[in-house]
């Protein structure tokens, strides 16, 4: 995905470089190293630390952050093994081993919040994956600017809103006095009590995750769709392709790229779905179809059961899942089409 | 289909296509265009809807008859969630977190992205191994909210401000932009007698103003759209951001959601103003805003 766009915006224009900013800056990086650079290359620990102490006082505060506050708690899912006692260390007293696996393993809840998380995950990878390369075609053929940036600019405005909005826009709409529930009766059918009916959730919860991402999504492909080589076009046209042929066999494969990065990082959040949204959506009414693992364990960790190590086995469960996940998708698109993250 | 004729290879794409566009073609893009209409309105529908909730009185929203204008126009539901004291004591807060949690945040990003982007820090593949892999995982809720209780951060603000103070993926658009700062410009100033800290804050902060700009944006949204971790670790009302004031406006209408009752009701037009008042920040900085994050996530897929 090197495209080296996007630099163009943010670099600053030296006096007398080339115009493009980006591109001196890069093409400094790209030459050969100075002999003063590789010497510096050279430089043992104790000499670089002499001269550049300055910058090293740089990188400790932000090394610490993320030994304490992200590498702490990745040891802290020890409590998953380890029996936890209220008010005891945050690592657990007592090594049980597989003990709290087991529980879970073995706990029919526990299965029907996994089911409901492969079913949301897959609805939503299968909905919201797609969506956005269909929207940045249909962008694409717009001709007036001004329409293509209206357009961009609202579709885009829902990505900044907080959960919560989104939260309390689908309890309005939905609400029994809420509009859809009036074009409902206004085709003479029954007002229905959305948020109470599990069988009601999903559709509820997908649509606004389609509202909410799909616009944001597209950025990413009509900054590919204009990498696309011109005068390929050109040429298909000449052979007689239509705009539909020129879209199958030219436009796809040239964002192809884009589709298999991004649907590796779909597929990588897979079992995360939407933890805040489905917190604030969902209720006991609803559990049947909105629980799902994230939820599930927050529940029985913090909301209610305080039973801390069963809820971190379940995180952690889901963790591997969603890395194994990752890790496998990579390899195949590597296999399959070359794209890959790593 | 109509046959093309003698093709100008030279001509822009768009100019030639307008020549011959095929019946089939233009009814696609009379199609393409009404449905990208209705995209747009489908999106603006719900910000529509609660505007107009805001401003109707709770008879019409009762009935059913609000929708795209206010119904019974009135502005005592704004008087009345402005008069709330706990309101604007949560909004104040949401304003304070956002703006210390940004600046914390962009005290640690830009400066480790700084030396992250100098080739001759020592550990330097390291320590950018060290920040990516807390992109796959940062280590569960559990051990965080274990963490955050240990450290004695639990009902305190710090709880809100600290824990979110490196994005990898803000770093990552950060070092990618000091890669590519001109490298002459601080051997310049180093030949000139100054130090490493003159240099990061007397020449290369003040020609980064574009990208500090587009990562303070990135940061303050984040914050003041976070709701989350004050629900996890506060407990006193008065420490709550105004989102969380929100969440529990929603919680208590939903709680008490049986068909039609009033509280749902008078919830659904104060929710409105709530909500409205929640987003007007960001919606009117949003214009401005919108390219730097645009442009902001593609410097990110280049690298990330």
């Amino acid at each position: 995905m090197a495209r080296g766009t996007g630099t163009v915006e943010a670099v600053p224009r030296t006096g007398g470089g080339p115009p493009g900013g980006g591109i001196g800056g890069a093409a400094v990086d790209a030459g050969p190293p100075p002999p003063a650079q590789q010497l510096r290359d050279r430089e043992t620990w104790r000499v670089s630390l002499r001269r550049h102490w300055r910058l090293y006082t740089f990188v400790v505060l932000p090394v610490i952050f993320l030994l304490v506050f992200r590498y702490v708690p990745m040891i802290g899912n020890v409590i998953a093994f380890r029996r936890y006692r209220p008010g005891g260390s945050m690592f657990g007293d007592e090594w049980v081993g597989l003990y709290y696996f087991q529980m879970f393993i073995q706990s029919k809840p526990f299965w029907d919040v996994f089911w409901n998380t492969v079913v949301l995950g897959g609805l939503t990878l299968l909905i919201c994956f797609p969506l956005p390369i269909i929207l940045a075609l249909l962008l694409n053929e717009l001709r007036s600017r001004l329409f293509k940036r209206v357009v961009q600019t609202i579709t885009y405005l829902p990505h900044f809103m907080s959960i919560v909005i989104v939260a309390g826009m689908v309890f309005q709409l939905t609400a029994i006095n809420g509009t859809i529930n009036q074009i409902i009766e206004g085709f003479g059918g029954e007002a229905i009590p959305f948020m109470q009916r599990a069988d009601w959730f999903r559709t509820i919860y997908l649509t606004s995750e389609v509202w909410q991402t799909v616009g944001w999504g597209t950025i990413l492909y009509l900054a590919a769709l204009t990498t696309i080589d011109d005068q390929l076009y050109e040429a298909s046209r000449i052979d007689g392709a239509n705009r539909w042929q020129q879209t199958w066999h030219i436009t796809l494969p040239g964002i192809r790229p884009t589709m298999m990065v991004l649907l590796i990082l779909n597929i990588g959040t897979f079992m995360a779905v939407g933890f805040e949204k489905v917190l604030l959506l969902y209720n006991p009414l609803t559990y049947d179809t909105a629980d799902v693992l994230s939820t599930y364990l927050y529940r029985v960790g913090i909301g209610e059961g305080g039973n801390y190590s069963f809820a971190a086995a379940i995180g952690l469960f889901e963790a591997l899942i969603g890395v194994a996940l990752v890790v496998t998708a990579n390899q195949i698109s590597k296999r399959a089409v070359g794209a890959s993250l790593w | 289909m109509v046959t093309t004729n003698t093709p100008d290879i030279t001509a822009v794409r768009a100019t030639t296509t307008t020549v011959r566009d095929t019946p089939g073609y233009r009814a696609f893009r009379v199609v393409n265009g009404l449905v990208l209409v209705v995209i747009t309105f489908l999106t603006l529908y719900p910000f529509i809807n609660m505007v107009a909730k805001a401003f109707s009185s709770q008879a019409y929203i009762a009935a059913g008859e609000v929708n795209l204008w206010p119904r019974g126009f009135n502005l005592t539901t704004f008087a009345s969630v402005m008069g709330d004291s706990i309101f604007w004591v949560n909004y104040r807060n949401t304003i304070v977190y956002t703006l210390l949690a940004t600046a914390i945040a962009m005290a640690l990003t830009t400066t480790f992205a700084y030396a992250l982007s100098k080739p001759y820090l020592k550990g330097r593949g390291v320590l950018i191994g060290l920040a990516m892999v807390t992109m796959l995982y940062a280590g569960g809720l559990i051990p965080n909210y274990l963490l955050i209780d240990a450290i004695g951060f639990k009902n305190t603000m710090w709880a809100i401000v600290v824990p979110g103070a490196i994005n990898v993926f803000n770093l990552l658009v950060m070092k990618s932009f000091f890669d590519n700062f001109p490298k002459e410009l601080e051997e310049a100033a180093e030949i000139d007698g100054m130090t490493q800290y003159g240099v990061f804050f007397r020449i290369v902060l003040p020609l980064s103003k574009a990208v500090i700009a587009t990562m303070t944006l990135f940061y303050a949204v984040q914050f003041w759209n976070s709701w989350f971790q004050a629900y996890l670790y506060l407990n006193d009302r008065d420490m709550y951001p105004v989102t969380l004031y929100l969440r529990n406006l929603l919680a208590a209408a939903t709680s008490t959601t049986d068909l039609g009752s009033d509280t749902v009701q008078i919830q659904a037009n104060v929710q409105s103003v709530a909500m409205l008042l929640t987003v007007l920040p960001i919606v009117c900085v949003y214009p401005f805003i919108q390219k730097y994050f645009v442009s902001g996530v593609m410097l990110g897929s280049v690298k990330g």
